[in-house]
């Protein structure tokens, strides 16, 4: 374990008396009592609501744009429009990397408008209503051209161009690895090839996106429902031509992000300009409508893949090319490159692949942008993969446990380098499988199932196994070319006068309940109670830079961080303690609120009377220390890889096609629990992301570009009825990347999910020939296609 | 995602709203629950002028069994207070198990049946159970009242014969039926069903009588289905039966194709739904 | 075209406080909370009816205020999430049964959560796990998975083994 900040560490820090408890959180209680604080409930006086014109169709030309009758609503100030915006430039994400194409999106569109939901221009007003009022009087003319919607259209190719620099549409097409697989392939015993499809989703957090924005003059204070603050601080500084210094961005509660809000969303930027321009406060705050068209959308993406096997099913070579439909825009600053990159970089996943070849291209289209979400390519690369296994299985006629066995990353095999080049630490990829195939009662399966299908039912029993990357630092992004390139993080731990512990952090949190876990790993260092420790993030004015929180990086990274600073602290007031208990400070252990000499408890003071000291009358300091009690240190990880297995078991009605999930396992190792109730609550909301992907939530859009799923009771946010009751089951795989010994595991739910109940499913049909590669899967394809199967005659009987 | 501008009278009584209504011209529309209006005035597919806010008129939360065996069920009557009715209505058991299929429960404490038969949603449980048991519905308008089968009530999606200064009061359903049971399909639960299928019949010496059979999400209106009802009339209550009266019920729909389902989905369903319902009507046997 | 220009006064009770707002119609009663009253514990997830964020108590019945014009609110007596703590200001069982069963995440979806789980545990009814999820599907959530919202009614209405808590009815729904 890394612990250099406290060479003596082992020895000062008593162990983890609060690490691995599952602690209520710290955070609840504003929640629970309407005392939280997210960005649309901030009132500042004269505040002016701003409401976006949105372009109604898809592609066109603006011909003009008339706010005259909306300028003669009742309470309307101000309709902005491209050309009142002409002196801030439009976001440019970059990437350096060959085959890449920049694209700028405008901060309302100025000649074109590239999907259907796009901002054309801004109406002011005294309240959202009248705002309403006005943005309906704004009269768009636009010549509709046709759009392009579908990766297979732009493939076809001779559709218009998204962009001029594109003509192909293309936006990214790289080869990350070229291998010639000719030779294995034909050498091979079995060639699987085989293609599969993901649809187009948004992460919908609760609380849509919004922002806030105040100009005192020379300053501007942004409120924002963001994940990265210091992010959305560069950009609209950078935009507005500010110093960093004069932006204040503040994530107050965030209700919830998921990736939506990792990116800096143009919205974001035009009420920071608006605020200085009219000198008022201005405060937007998005409705369903528009986060569901017009916000980040993304996991929209065609996998090809070509596949050798020995007889014995052991993976001889694997080539993929991965298409995504990244929409209309590169987001800043990730760029559209993070969907492809991440695919083709890490498909192989947890399994052995000894030769390896992948293409990942980013295909524009008429199409909402598309931002990271929630597990971010690994659930359609574990879907891919799992899908070419069970297929490889099935054809070879081999156990598909045992295909798994064969081909997963072995204990011995640790540290593990793979054909894409990247090098995983240590995991529980066989042990994960076997425990939940335990779990499961894998087998006993087929006597199950065959006595089911007896009675006409469908019972499917599915399983998949993945490795989630998490804790990205700087070389990985560095590696993939990003111009603004995230990896480390900072903490700051101090205690003040009282012996108050305040931890400033520049991850932030959303949901995910920093406040506590951040908390039960400084007390620990320190020997205080959580209950003393706060934790502030998501305030630039407050928290060292930072990248925010993204891609299960925070624990790992922000977590390390603070981890390191809170030892740096914890060596200091040893130093302090010993000098007043004359003792050794290698012989000083920090506990319940005190110092004391190891052995003689007796021999204690106070953290609290060390921290007055400290600050009130530092004449009693040690000659060589300085004043205040402040650590800071920071942390870059090369990264950590958790693992889990995930196992399902679902029903399928042949009447309606409805499946409904009947367990759903997950054995899961993400090292050390710092707290298992969250890392439990992590789990359980991603899985249900995962399984709103595999059957249920989809965007769907007509010819025109027009989503057709632009409320909640057509996009299809699974409720507590469609979501199973959880088992979970962990274990415990300390990394050496981490200061704690804990990896990322926010996405991991998320990522195994689709595969999973995909895999369930399609074992419910295997024996009708059906194919199941293609999420989200309806009960309507699944209904009409054992109807076909079976010519069922009497559906009916089944309840 | 905030309604347009309009104005607000809240009505004392039917003469009350009906003179509103007329007062207040086309535009104006009632509110009852609110619980679809509100959705679609929020999102501005709904602008009317002026509501009139029937809420606090007296006399219309009524559910009165007639001698006659026939049911009037006032306007204002929330869907929770139907799944929540302590007593069982003789010949319309079929009602709390309708009533807990429409949205949830705190859509259902507020939206109204009688809202629910004037919205006309072709998906709605209310019209399918009004068409199940030939409802008549009673409208007040400035020239007195006026009574509509189902038939000339419902018009189209979201149309009925309802004229803008009318107030539906109350919907009395007729053909009580010994049995009846209810099934539908929607991808989640509270949502409006895909296809949703009623059945009820009496049994007569051994054998179904009065069958009857309707069907919602296949038409622009609940529908029944006269070829399914002549499979069943006179027929033994047995499966063999059912499943033949339920392929009848899908053999000659032209259903509609959306986002939601396709014709071949629509059919598939209505014959599982209505086989199902069927089968229903025999739990307890 | 129709303006805000006119204004109705309004009186209710909210959490037992007689107010009186001024207010044009076309405001939600979510909105007259949140932007006339202050009470932004009263959250907007959808304003089309889906995702319940904005549920409150109307009279001692769970109801949409996105939904419901606060005109139309006149006379009743409202309960929202401000009013749910002990007079002392500490949780009350459901916000506590919340926290220790992680019931919350970001927090967005947990005014309306506990509005709705408050005017089911009132019913007292006899619980199982399966009625707790489907009154609990009323409302969305995108954090938790359900899972801890589900046991943390369930701890209140539920008996240990997951079945219903054997108690009648109150009668008082
Ligand atoms: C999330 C959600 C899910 C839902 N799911 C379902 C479902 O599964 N099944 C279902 O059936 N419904 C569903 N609904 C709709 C709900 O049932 C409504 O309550 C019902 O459709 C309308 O009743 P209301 O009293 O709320 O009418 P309102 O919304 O007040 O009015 C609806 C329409 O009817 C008119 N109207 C109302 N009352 C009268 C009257 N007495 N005379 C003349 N005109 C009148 C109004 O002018 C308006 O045009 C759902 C709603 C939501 C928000
Ligand atoms: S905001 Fe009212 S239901 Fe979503
Ligand atoms: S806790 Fe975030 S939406 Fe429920």
């Amino acid at each position: 374990m890394d612990d250099t900040a406290t060479p003596a560490g082992g020895t000062r820090w008593t162990g983890n008396k609060w690490v691995g408890r599952p602690m209520s959180r710290l955070e609840d209680a504003a929640l629970l009592t309407g005392r939280g604080r997210y960005t649309g409930d901030i009132d500042v006086p004269g505040t002016l609501e701003a409401v976006f014109v949105r372009s109604t169709v898809a592609s066109g030309e603006i011909l003009g744009i008339d706010t005259t009758a909306a300028l003669d609503r009742p309470g309307v100030q101000a309709v902005v429009t491209a050309t009142d915006l002409a002196a801030t430039p439009g976001l440019t994400a970059l990437l350096e990397r060959e085959g890449f194409v920049t694209t700028t999106m405008p901060l309302l569109a100025t000649d074109g408008v590239r999907y259907a939901g796009e901002p054309v221009a801004v109406v002011l007003a005294s309240d959202r209503a009248r705002a309403e009022d006005g943005a309906e009087s704004v009269v768009v003319e636009i010549a509709e051209k046709p759009a392009v919607i579908s990766i297979d259209q732009v493939r076809e190719g001779g559709a218009g161009a998204v962009h001029e620099e594109a003509p192909d549409n293309i936006l990214l097409d790289s080869t990350l690895f070229s291998d010639d697989l000719d030779s294995v392939l034909e050498s091979s015993h079995l060639v699987v090839t085989k293609r599969v499809d993901t649809g187009r989703v948004v992460a919908l957090p609760m609380e849509g996106r919004s922002a806030h924005a105040h100009w005192d003059g020379d300053r501007l204070t942004l409120h924002t429902s963001t994940q990265v603050p210091h992010m959305v601080r560069s950009a609209v500084a950078e935009q507005m031509g500010l110093m960093e210094n004069q932006v204040r961005v503040v994530a107050p509660d965030v209700g919830g992000g998921f990736g939506q809000k990792c990116v800096v969303a143009r919205e974001e930027v035009i009420v920071a300009v608006l605020a200085r321009m009219l000198d008022r406060p201005v405060r937007w705050v998005e409705d369903r409508g528009e986060n569901i068209v017009a916000s980040f959308a993304g996991h929209e993406q065609v996998h090809e893949m070509t596949a050798g096997f020995t007889a014995e099913g052991v993976l001889t070579a694997l080539s993929t090319d991965v298409w995504c439909d990244v929409g209309a825009y590169s987001a800043y600053p990730f760029t559209c490159a993070v969907e492809p990159l991440m695919a083709a970089g890490e498909l192989p996943g947890p399994y052995r692949v000894p030769r390896y070849a992948a293409r990942g291209v980013a295909v524009t289209t008429n199409k909402s942008p598309t931002a990271p979400y929630r597990g971010v390519s690994r659930p359609q690369i574990t879907l891919a993969v799992e899908r070419l296994l069970d297929e490889a299985a099935a054809r070879l006629g081999i156990d598909r446990a045992e295909i798994r066995r064969r081909n997963l990353i072995r204990p011995e095999d640790f540290p593990y380098t793979g054909a894409n080049l990247v090098t995983y630490d240590a995991g529980t990829y066989g042990e994960s499988l076997e425990m939940c195939l335990a779990e499961l009662g894998y087998d006993r399966w087929p006597e199950r199932q065959e006595r089911a299908r007896a009675e006409g039912r469908l019972l499917g029993l599915g399983f998949v196994c993945f490795s989630e990357r998490t804790g990205y630092g700087t070389p990985v992004f560095a590696g993939r070319g990003m111009a603004v390139t995230p990896g480390f993080d900072t903490a700051v731990v101090a205690m003040d006068p009282t012996g108050g512990v305040t931890v400033t952090t520049g991850v932030s949190a959303h949901g995910q309940g920093h406040a506590t876990t951040f908390a039960q790993i400084v007390a620990d260092r320190l020997g205080v109670e959580p209950s003393q420790v706060r934790v502030i993030e998501g305030d630039t004015d407050a928290v060292p830079f930072g990248w925010g929180t993204f891609g299960s990086r925070s624990i790992v990274i922000g977590g390390s961080a603070a981890h390191r600073a809170a030892g740096r602290l914890a060596e200091k007031l040893a130093r302090l303690a010993a000098h007043r208990l004359e003792a050794a400070p290698a012989d000083i252990v920090l506990e319940n609120g005190s110092a004391h000499v190891r052995g003689t408890p007796a021999r204690s003071v106070s953290l609290a009377a060390i921290a007055h000291d400290a600050h009130i009358a530092v004449q009693h300091l040690p000659e060589d220390e300085e004043p205040g009690l402040e650590a800071r240190d920071s942390y870059d990880p090369p990264g950590t890889f958790s693992n889990a297995t995930h196992g399902a078991i679902v029903e399928i009605d042949p009447g309606t096609g409805g499946v409904s999930i009947e367990r759903y396992v997950v054995v899961e190792d993400c090292g050390v629990v710092i707290n298992p109730l969250i890392v439990d609550g992590q789990v359980h909301g991603g899985v249900a992301q995962g399984i709103a992907c595999a059957l249920y939530e989809g965007l769907d859009f007509d010819e025109e570009g027009q989503c057709r799923t632009a409320t909640l009771m057509d996009y299809l946010m699974p409720t507590a009825m469609e979501i199973p009751d959880f088992e979970l089951h962990h274990l415990e795989t300390p990394s050496e990347h981490s200061s704690t010994g804990a990896k990322g595991m926010g996405e991991g739910g998320t990522i195994g999910a689709p595969a999973c109940v995909v895999s369930a499913v399609a074992d419910a049909v295997a024996h009708l020939g059906i194919p199941v590669d293609r999420i989200p899967v309806t009960p309507q394809y699944l209904a009409l296609a054992i109807g076909a199967a079976t010519d069922n005659p009497d559906p009916g009987e089944q309840t | 995602m905030k309604p347009a501008a309009f104005t607000y009278h809240r009505a004392e009584s039917v003469e009350h709203a009906v003179s509103l209504l007329g007062e207040l011209g086309e535009d104006a529309k009632v509110i009852a629950g609110g619980q679809s209006l509100v959705a679609l005035m929020n999102m501005r597919l709904a602008r009317p002028s002026a509501l009139v806010d029937v809420s606090g008129v007296r006399g219309l939360h009524h559910m009165v069994l007639e001698p006659s065996g026939e049911l009037r069920i006032g306007a204002l009557v929330t869907h929770a207070a139907i799944e929540d009715y302590p007593l069982v209505i003789p010949g319309f058991e079929i009602l709390p198990k309708a009533a807990a299929l429409v949205g949830h429960w705190p859509i259902r404490t507020r939206g109204t049946f009688g809202g629910s038969i004037a919205h006309a949603d072709p998906t709605s449980e209310w019209c399918l159970v009004a068409v199940l048991h030939g409802a008549r519905m009673v409208i007040e308008g400035p020239g007195g009242s006026r009574t509509l089968g189902s038939e000339d009530f419902f018009g189209g999606p979201f149309m009925t014969d309802l004229g803008h200064d009318e107030l539906l009061t109350e919907v009395v359903l007729t053909e009580p039926r010994e049995r009846s049971a209810i099934r539908e399909f929607a991808r989640r639960a509270g949502d409006f069903a895909i296809v949703s299928a009623a059945v009820a019949y009496d049994i007569v010496n051994g054998r179904m009588s009065g069958a009857r059979v309707a069907l919602g999400g296949v038409a622009s209106v609940a529908v029944r289905a006269p070829a399914a009802e002549a499979e069943l009339e006179g027929a033994e209550a047995t499966p063999e039966v059912f499943a033949r009266a339920s392929r009848a019920a899908a053999e000659d729909l032209q259903p509609p194709s959306d986002l939601h389902g396709s014709a071949d989905y629509r059919r598939r369903l209505v014959r599982v739904l209505t086989e199902r319902a069927l089968a229903d009507t025999l739990a307890g046997d | 075209m129709r303006t805000d220009s006119e204004t109705l006064n309004v009186e209710f009770t909210v959490n037992g406080e007689a107010r009186r707002v001024s207010i044009p119609p076309r405001r939600t009663l979510a909105d007259v909370l949140r932007e006339d009253l202050g009470l932004t514990g009263t959250h907007l997830g959808c304003e089309h009816g889906v995702c319940g964020a904005c549920t409150v108590i109307v009279d001692g019945e769970p109801v949409r205020a996105c939904l419901m014009f606060g005109v139309q609110a006149a006379g009743c007596e409202i309960e929202t999430v401000e009013g749910l703590a002990l007079p002392d200001g500490s949780l009350n069982d459901l916000q506590r049964s919340f926290s220790e069963h992680h019931g919350l995440q970001c927090g967005f979806c947990t005014p309306g959560m506990l509005m709705l789980g408050t005017a089911y545990v009132r019913r007292a009814v006899a619980a199982d796990r399966e009625s707790v999820r489907e009154v609990v599907s009323s409302n969305l959530c995108r954090c938790t998975g359900y899972q801890g919202i589900v046991d943390a009614v369930c701890e209140l209405v539920c008996h240990p083994d997951g079945t219903g808590a054997g108690e009648d009815p109150a009668g008082d729904s």
